[in-house]
């Protein structure tokens, strides 16, 4: 377990900036608690600073997991933000998308939105921005793998 | 009326008297065992009031520790006393009871190289006396140490021996010959203590001395071997079936795991406000090679031009020595790429090139 080095830091921080642009600041200096980015075995766990210093006393072999997982790099160094990290992205969200009841299941199987599925959006949202989903109840929801790509702009 | 007052205070005396002896004796039914050197007094009546399971009867234990150290005083009290700076002060006795060891008895100590040989040989340290007597001082003085007594750094006056240079500092060479002695006794100490302690000692070749070695020094004692080039190992071929060793790089080196936590987030606040400003931050590195480049391109575009001109003039040598020596302003810019100081003559006349990829660290990265 390690913290993040300057590069990976900028890697990461590119990704999820472009989920939640700013507020990505909220997440780094929080009011309730210090929270940091701690690398382990290739993962990047965001966790308080109490439970970091509960894991320090696990050896690294032992230590599975700690706090919450953003995601991951991947061999070549590349940032992949998995589906563990929505809940800290979603309140900080700049651009949602609102799916209808129907559509929601077959998202949720991985296939892609169509625009009949559409229930609402943010406006202003640019081609190929990144977004995040949300049923017609404001949850959040994450595919297995699937693509927003709006074809109206 | 004023016969019952008097009365009355007596009689409060005499009670208030009473108490105060009372205070004072105690009545224990096994006498306590006193070590008055260490203060210690040992009460082995068995604790019958405070068998009762429950809370901790605190009046009790207080009552307890009152008595025994009303006690221990009172024995305080009849040691022999003295007066130091106006305080009354009672001299304590040897103390009696002994204490244990603080700390674990030390283990026995590796014996040094001079105790194993002498052992060997059976060699027993013959008594010395500390002084001996100096003819030259005419007076006793030390066998060893300061002012001692045949001292040969001190002469004032040296023969030159018959084979040696004429030129030769004899002072300065026994002075020197003194500090060997003394260096090479100061390495054997610390070998010593290295052997005691068992630490590593370092070696400059990597290699044991015994030969017995492990297959992860040996591993590296040929990797040391192998960068050990003029050309730190690039031409070196690796044996038929020698593999390259892992982990022979630079070790990377990370922040701490518990490092400043303000810190931390400073930095991550500062690198998404570069990130957030949307204005392109200049990146110094290839600022500084695209002026060195053009400054290249420069230099490239004159000396054609002198060529030219010397071509045409029948191959003078003037332009072509001043190539040789190369102008000084233009090495100087080469190392901050921004119009940095000037350089002195010395890296100009070394070759423009030379100077140029010594200074320049970060060029063409």
């Amino acid at each position: 377990m390690r913290p993040l080095t300057e590069e990976e830091t900028r890697v990461m921080f590119e990704k999820i900036a472009k989920y939640i642009g700013e507020n990505l600041q909220l997440l780094v200096d929080r009011p309730d608690g210090t929270y940091c980015f701690r690398l382990h075995n290739d993962r990047v766990y965001y966790v308080s600073e109490k439970i970091l210093k509960l894991a320090a006393n696990i050896s690294g072999d032992k230590l599975v997991s700690l706090g919450t997982c953003f995601g991951k790099f991947t061999k070549t160094h590349k940032f992949r933000l998995h589906i563990t990290a929505l809940d800290y992205l979603a309140p900080y969200a700049k651009y949602k998308v609102w799916i209808k009841p129907g559509a929601e299941q077959s998202f949720l199987y991985g296939n892609h939105v169509l625009k009949s599925g559409l229930g609402r959006i943010t406006e202003n949202t640019s081609q190929y921005q990144g977004v995040v989903v949300y049923s017609m109840a404001d949850i959040p929801l994450h595919p297995k793998g699937g693509k927003v790509s709006l074809n109206t702009h | 009326m004023e016969g019952q007052n008097v009365e009355e205070l007596l009689a409060k005396a005499e009670r208030d008297e009473a108490e105060k002896l009372q205070r004072i004796t105690v009545h224990k039914e096994l006498e306590l065992e006193f070590d008055l050197g260490n203060l210690l007094a040992l009460d082995r009546n068995p604790p019958t009031g405070l068998r009762h399971a429950g809370p901790t009867q605190e009046a009790e234990l207080r009552a307890l520790a009152r008595d025994n150290t009303q006690l221990l005083i009172n024995q305080l009290w009849q040691l022999p006393t003295e007066r130091v700076e106006e305080a009354l002060v009672a001299r304590l006795p040897e103390p009696t009871t002994r204490l244990p060891r603080e700390k674990p008895v030390p283990r026995p100590r590796p014996l040094t190289r001079w105790q194993q040989f002498a052992r060997l040989k059976g060699i027993r340290p013959k008594k010395k006396t500390n002084l001996v007597w100096d003819e030259v001082s005419g007076q006793w003085r030390r066998r060893w140490g300061y002012q001692r007594a045949r001292d040969d750094t001190k002469e004032w006056l040296i023969e030159v021996p018959g084979n040696a240079d004429p030129m030769e500092d004899q002072f300065a060479k026994r002075i020197q010959a003194k500090k060997e002695r003394v260096a090479k006794n100061e390495l054997n100490r610390l070998r010593n203590l290295a052997r005691a302690h068992k630490i590593q000692l370092p070696s400059a070749t990597g290699m044991h001395p015994t030969g017995h070695q492990s297959k992860e020094e040996l591993g590296r004692a040929m990797q040391v071997a192998r960068v050990s080039t003029a050309s730190v190992g690039r031409f070196q071929e690796r044996l038929p079936k020698e593999k390259a060793p892992r982990g022979s790089g630079k070790k990377r080196k990370f922040q701490p795991l518990f490092g400043d936590f303000a810190a931390e987030k400073k930095s991550q606040l500062e690198m998404l406000r570069v990130m957030n400003s949307k204005k392109p931050q200049m990146d110094v590195t290839r600022a500084t090679n695209k002026q060195m480049r053009e400054e290249d391109q420069e230099e490239a575009a004159k000396r054609r031009k002198m060529s030219q001109k010397g071509k045409r003039k029948g191959g003078r040598q003037g332009p072509g020595s001043k190539r040789k020596g190369g102008p000084p302003s233009q090495g100087g810019k080469r190392k901050g790429g921004l119009g940095g100081k000037m350089n002195s003559a010395p890296p100009a006349l070394g070759g423009r090139r030379k100077g140029g990829q010594h200074h320049g660290g970060k060029r063409r990265k």
